[in-house]
């Protein structure tokens, strides 16, 4: 059987570039079809709703907006050591208590066994539905890279 | 000499809340609340079709999402005068009813037990003597000397791990802290529990709303639940019988721990009935309608004014002038252009004008609503004192029960003016909780009657005219009154304002210079050490703050950690 895995679409759709990974999501939907063990979801900013979804995958892979300090548009993919970090809000510009989330689920004992970030730091968080245009050219590698993670985990999909 | 505390910003909420004190001889002698991040949902939906606002609005908020959802169709639909059908109103009781008891059980666990028990206490406790405390309080199974062993070893592994995480902004030590080892772990191997609850609660959410954590299943009219038993992808027999099972394995953790728990940690820390009194006029909706009309309510709603319950004054539907004239916003103390003084939410404006913090002037993003020109708190509080007051058994019940219990444990009787309070607050949150959850199993039962007798119907469609029309939704959310306010033109969104419950509770001082909840509760609180201000926390989270939708983001980056400055 395989393993569960989690691509989460995170932020909030109405601060511009801040709702990349929602986006994101919406694309790998639009464009290409998945096996039954993988789950697109739309996070959005939501915190304690999402223990149950977290819970039931074994793998993790989050996209969203990512301040490092580089230039707007810079991709971004974090895995390891920087994956808390990111959680603890000091990357991530919204504050959804991922970190929290995690902690809980390693208290429980149903963390997941791995979490990658891919990211854009963003170039615009202004109060609209749009994306900025720099951003918004910037879907189709995010696509690509969530793509990879996925092939390395065993996981062919295909277009629509 | 007086001293400035500023927590900046107040952990385990959801958004960015600022406080200021100024302690004087180890109380507080003059506070400000600030809503940190600016919010625009207003701007956002200018111009957009109503039968999506809700989509939107949804959005404002990572907490509240169904809240958000279920008021913006009910302010559309109060503007189109649209009734709905039975069964929808059942769904989404139901919906904002599981949605509540999973909140109130996540606030009072995982997001302000830490400001009352000491988790490395907890580690030092004889789980046997434990076991006795807790069977003393209750006749819950899972009180067993194994069970406290258990999750005192897996406390341990995690305390010791070094990733304190969830538990890393507690007080630890503070000599505010005062429950007795054993308390401690009752409450902490409770705290974990309640995840597993939570979790079991918020799937009756799930199943509704069709897709999680966004629900989808509601719409201007009705909701997009279809309902027939022969067809797998409705909402089937089985998938209703699913729900039964959740809402009554949900019950016996509320009665059997949450409601004893809740009584333990106000009668160990009876001085908190004491503190953080605050503005004690209180408004709250009545909500769960039970009939197309919205007119007839399981659970009721008003306005008390100066805690008296004589002045209980009903808002009888969800149309009624009484409440809908009495809502004004002022501008006066917020970083928005004043204008021509506190305007009505149908003319209600949104234009930033920051200016930097002033103690006297503008220093935040919320602005501050009253009711008939007064401050009112919202909450759990408000609606249990209102649902008491308007005669509803069951929370006269259980507003019983509590007390006796806590009076029981205390040692000494404690009355009901203990509930204007910082622990009164818990207490109320926790009777709400009980309430709501025996009010989920009537509706479930409204709903299969419904079915019985042959109506499937879940959807009216509304029409929109030319004209300008106006309406607005109220809902009870889980942190208080939520009211969203909407013109509609051409079947296009003219102007839509949210007054959120941080609003009322969170706002800044008022035209005459009056303090918000938040403010007022803080007045004379006690800070043993203003390094380390648990106290003010204690008070700031009794409310539950939810920041998010009370105002958005501006400031991005270098805020994530939590600072306390000393003056």
């Amino acid at each position: 059987m395989n393993s569960p895995i989690l691509v989460l679409g995170l932020g909030n759709i109405l601060m511009q570039d801040e709702g990349i990974g929602v986006r994101v999501v919406e694309a790998l939907e639009q464009g290409w079809t998945f096996p039954d063990h993988v789950s697109l979801v739309d996070g959005g900013t939501c915190g304690m709703d999402m223990l149950d979804i977290i819970a039931s995958h074994r793998h993790m892979v989050v996209v969203d907006a990512v301040k490092t300090g580089a230039p707007p548009t810079t991709l971004v993919r974090l895995e390891g050591d920087a994956v808390p970090a990111f959680f603890k809000g000091k990357l991530s510009p919204h504050q959804v208590g991922l970190s929290d989330l995690l902690a809980t689920l390693r208290l429980q004992g149903e963390g997941p066994e791995s979490t990658v970030v891919i990211g854009c730091v963003p170039a615009g968080m202004r109060i609209t539905l749009d994306l900025t245009p720099e951003v918004a050219a910037k879907v189709p590698d995010l696509v690509r890279m969530v793509l990879d993670e996925l092939r390395a985990l065993g996981v062919e999909p295909a277009p629509r | 000499m007086a001293q400035r505390i500023t927590v900046d910003p107040i952990t385990r909420i959801e958004g960015h809340l600022r406080v200021d004190c100024e302690v004087d001889g180890g109380k507080v002698t003059k506070a400000w609340a600030s809503g940190q991040m600016w919010r625009g949902i207003e701007l956002i939906l200018q111009g957009k079709d109503p039968r999506d606002a809700w989509v939107f609005t949804q959005r404002i908020c990572g907490v509240c999402t169904t809240s958000h959802a279920i008021t913006s169709v009910r302010t559309v639909e109060n503007a189109l005068k649209l009734e709905i059908p039975l069964n929808a109103q059942y769904i989404r009781n139901m919906i904002q009813g599981a949605h509540a008891v999973h909140d109130h059980i996540v606030h009072f666990y995982h997001l302000s037990a830490l400001d009352f028990v000491d988790i490395v206490s907890a580690l030092k406790a004889d789980p046997a003597a434990t076991a006795k405390l807790a069977q003393s309080l209750s006749d819950w199974p899972n009180n067993s000397v194994a069970d406290f062993a258990t999750a005192q070893k897996r406390l341990a592994a995690f305390v010791n791990s070094g990733q304190l995480g969830i538990f890393g902004s507690g007080y630890w030590g503070h000599p505010a802290m005062k429950l007795p080892p054993e308390a401690n772990l009752m409450a902490a191997t409770h705290y974990l529990q309640a995840l597993d609850y939570q979790r079991r609660i918020n799937k009756v959410v799930a199943i509704l709303g069709s897709k999680t954590p966004h629900i989808q299943n509601v719409a201007v009219g009705g909701v997009t639940n279809p309902i027939n038993f022969d067809s797998q992808s409705t909402l089937t027999l089985e998938k209703l019988m699913y729900i039964k099972t959740l809402i009554g394995e949900v019950g016996d953790f509320i009665t059997k721990v949450y409601i004893p728990d809740v009584c333990a940690v106000g009668a160990l820390y009876a001085d908190w009935t004491a503190i953080g009194r605050g503005v004690v006029n209180y408004l709250t909706t009545p909500d769960m309608p039970i009939d197309t009309k919205g007119t007839k309510f399981a659970l009721p709603g008003g306005y008390i004014e100066n805690a008296d319950f004589a002045t209980f004054k009903p808002i009888t539907s969800f149309s009624d002038p009484y409440f809908e004239q009495g809502v004004k916003e002022s501008t006066k103390h917020s970083w928005y252009e004043t204008g021509s003084g506190p305007l009505h939410p149908y003319k209600g404006e949104t234009k930033p004008q920051y200016t930097d913090w002033q103690d006297d002037g503008k220093y935040s993003w919320i602005k501050t609503p009253t009711f008939y020109d007064k401050r009112a708190q919202v909450g759990p509080l408000a609606n249990v004192l209102a649902m008491y007051a308007a005669g509803h058994a069951r929370t006269k019940f259980w507003v019983g029960e509590v007390l006796n219990t806590v009076s029981a444990i205390a040692g000494a009787k404690v009355g009901a003016d203990a509930l204007h309070s910082t622990i009164g607050r818990h207490a109320a949150r926790a009777v709400r909780c009980v309430v709501l959850h025996e009010e989920l199993s009537n509706q479930w039962n409204l709903l299969m009657e419904n079915i019985g007798k042959g109506d499937t119907t879940t959807f009216n469609k509304p029409v929109f005219p030319k004209e300008e029309i106006r309406g607005y939704g109220v809902h009870e959310a889980p942190r208080g009154m939520l009211s969203h306010w909407a013109v509609i033109k051409n079947g296009k969104i003219e102007n839509y304002q949210a007054v959120v419950p941080t609003t009322w509770n969170a706002g800044p001082r008022d035209e005459k210079g009056n303090l918000s909840a938040y403010e007022a509760a803080l007045m004379d609180s006690p800070v043993a050490d203003a390094e380390q201000p648990l106290e003010v926390i204690r008070t700031m989270h009794s409310f539950d703050p939810c920041l998010a939708c009370a105002v958005h983001l501006t400031d991005t980056e270098s805020k994530s950690t939590y600072q306390v400055k000393v003056a």
